[in-house]
């Protein structure tokens, strides 16, 4: 009989580690709140670098883990020690008897309305990277003017916000704020687009690509400075106030569309996990790893390992390698208990 | 000797090296979160003084550390206290701008 393998999350990182786990031998079961699979991923439209569609890498997960045993809008109900593992109770009454777990809960986006001097939901052109991914993905959104003439982008909208209670950098949102300005330029060409940032990260395999690319081509606006405020003008349209740091004077602007890069912090449902399990909180509020170099994708507690932004924010070629490698690390485990 | 009519003209270098730093580390004595500034500008953006005066309290920090005399965009300051709601680190501005009054007394 084959060893079950529970999966808490059913986003990219549950998913690829799943399929790995099947191609081992194992029964991974996959426990997911939503009514589908794919997380936030399933959301987003096209993914950097290379504007790959969000959709076909989840339907290819999808079709790679049929075999595998998903429960939808299933949570976790506790998490029994038993000797040599585990007894996992979920929501839908089935407990699952199982050696390993893994814990690939992902990540929730900063609520942009808490920024309230940004004006998210109180003004009427104030939208998020996640809503404007929805709107690219095809859903209407009557925030977005039909020929807007000018754009703005806020970055590290509750990152790097001590205030906030998140002081790191989210590192995805200025890959994603310049693939976004860009795919904005394309539906807008007349639009100016300008984003405000306090430094730019941009890290990871052809980012400085597309940052080169925003300038050359698209002609995208980038100013060093954190958009402070937002108002409305008596004409409806928005007023940003920032300071241009590299000039040194303060700045105001008018836009008719503001999108607000919102961070990335850890879900709250992990640690509702973590005490069930006994796992640790690191300092940066994300779950805590054995070690921060190695040992990423594994826990403190024997048999519980880690996939994916649970841990701290990560990149989707990022999750998907460390569920490969946490596959690889259950399959050691089981293979030595 | 012949004047050829060339002068030379002061560096408009910052020469790290040469700066007087002593201002700056009295006030992180008397205010020690006026390090953790990450000079995002959110403080000069929304302050109500710096339209008319340029007043930053990122310029004036970091011109400190630069060794200028930033007592100009000091007496611009109203204590609105409007540049410590929006600081993102959470800095004391208020107790900053005061700790600096005693710096340059």
């Amino acid at each position: 009989m084959k060893e079950n393998v529970v999966i808490i999350g059913g986003g990219i990182a549950g998913m690829q580690a799943a399929r790995e786990l099947l191609l081992l031998g194992y029964n991974p079961m996959i426990v997911e709140q939503q009514d589908h699979l794919g997380g936030h991923v399933s959301r987003w439209h096209r993914l950097f670098p290379d504007l790959s569609s969000a959709q076909d890498l989840v339907r290819r997960l999808g079709e790679e883990i049929s075999e595998a045993n998903i429960f939808l809008e299933t949570k976790v109900s506790y998490i029994n020690r038993l000797s040599g593992g585990y007894l996992v109770m979920l929501t839908n009454g089935v407990s699952i008897p199982t050696k390993a777990i893994l814990v690939a809960s992902g990540f929730r986006l900063f609520d942009a309305s808490r920024k309230e001097e940004y004006g998210y939901g109180v003004y009427d052109h104030v939208i998020t990277n996640a809503d404007l991914e929805a709107w690219f993905g095809g859903a209407p959104d009557s925030r977005i003017p039909s020929s807007p003439r000018s754009i703005g982008f806020v970055h590290c909208v509750g990152s790097r916000d001590l205030k906030a209670g998140n002081s790191q950098c989210s590192k995805v949102c200025c890959m994603t704020a310049v693939k976004q300005a860009i795919e904005l330029k394309e539906r807008f060409p007349d639009a100016r687009v300008y984003c405000f940032y306090m430094d730019l990260r941009l890290f990871g395999k052809k980012y400085e690509d597309f940052y080169i690319n925003a300038q050359e081509q698209w002609e995208v606006n980038f100013i060093r400075g954190r958009v402070s405020e937002v108002g409305e003008t008596q004409d409806g349209q928005l007023q940003v106030k920032a300071e241009d740091t590299l000039v040194g004077k303060p700045l105001k602007l008018r836009l008719d569309l503001l999108v607000l890069m919102s961070g990335m912090l850890c879900n709250p449902d992990a640690a509702a996990i973590a005490r069930m399990a006994r796992l640790d909180v690191d300092s940066d509020g994300f779950l805590k790893s054995l070690d921060n170099l190695g040992g990423t994708t594994r826990s403190s507690r024997p048999g519980i390992f880690y996939a994916g932004a649970c841990t701290g924010t990560k990149t989707v070629p990022e999750a998907l390698a460390e569920a490969r490698s946490a596959a690889l690390d259950i399959h050691r485990y089981l293979q030595e208990a | 000797m012949t004047d050829f009519g060339f002068t030379l003209s002061r560096s408009a270098t910052v020469d790290l090296d040469r700066v007087d730093r002593s201002r700056y580390e009295r006030l992180v004595a008397l205010a020690p979160d006026a390090r953790i500034c990450m000079n995002c500008g959110s403080c000069g953006a929304t302050c109500t003084a710096a339209p008319f005066s340029g007043m930053s309290l990122r310029k004036v920090l970091l011109g400190l550390q630069r060794g200028q005399d930033v007592r100009p965009l000091l007496d611009s300051c109203m204590l609105c206290g409007k540049c410590t709601m929006v600081c993102p680190r959470g800095i004391n501005t208020r107790r900053l701008i005061l700790s600096l009054s005693k710096v340059y007394d």
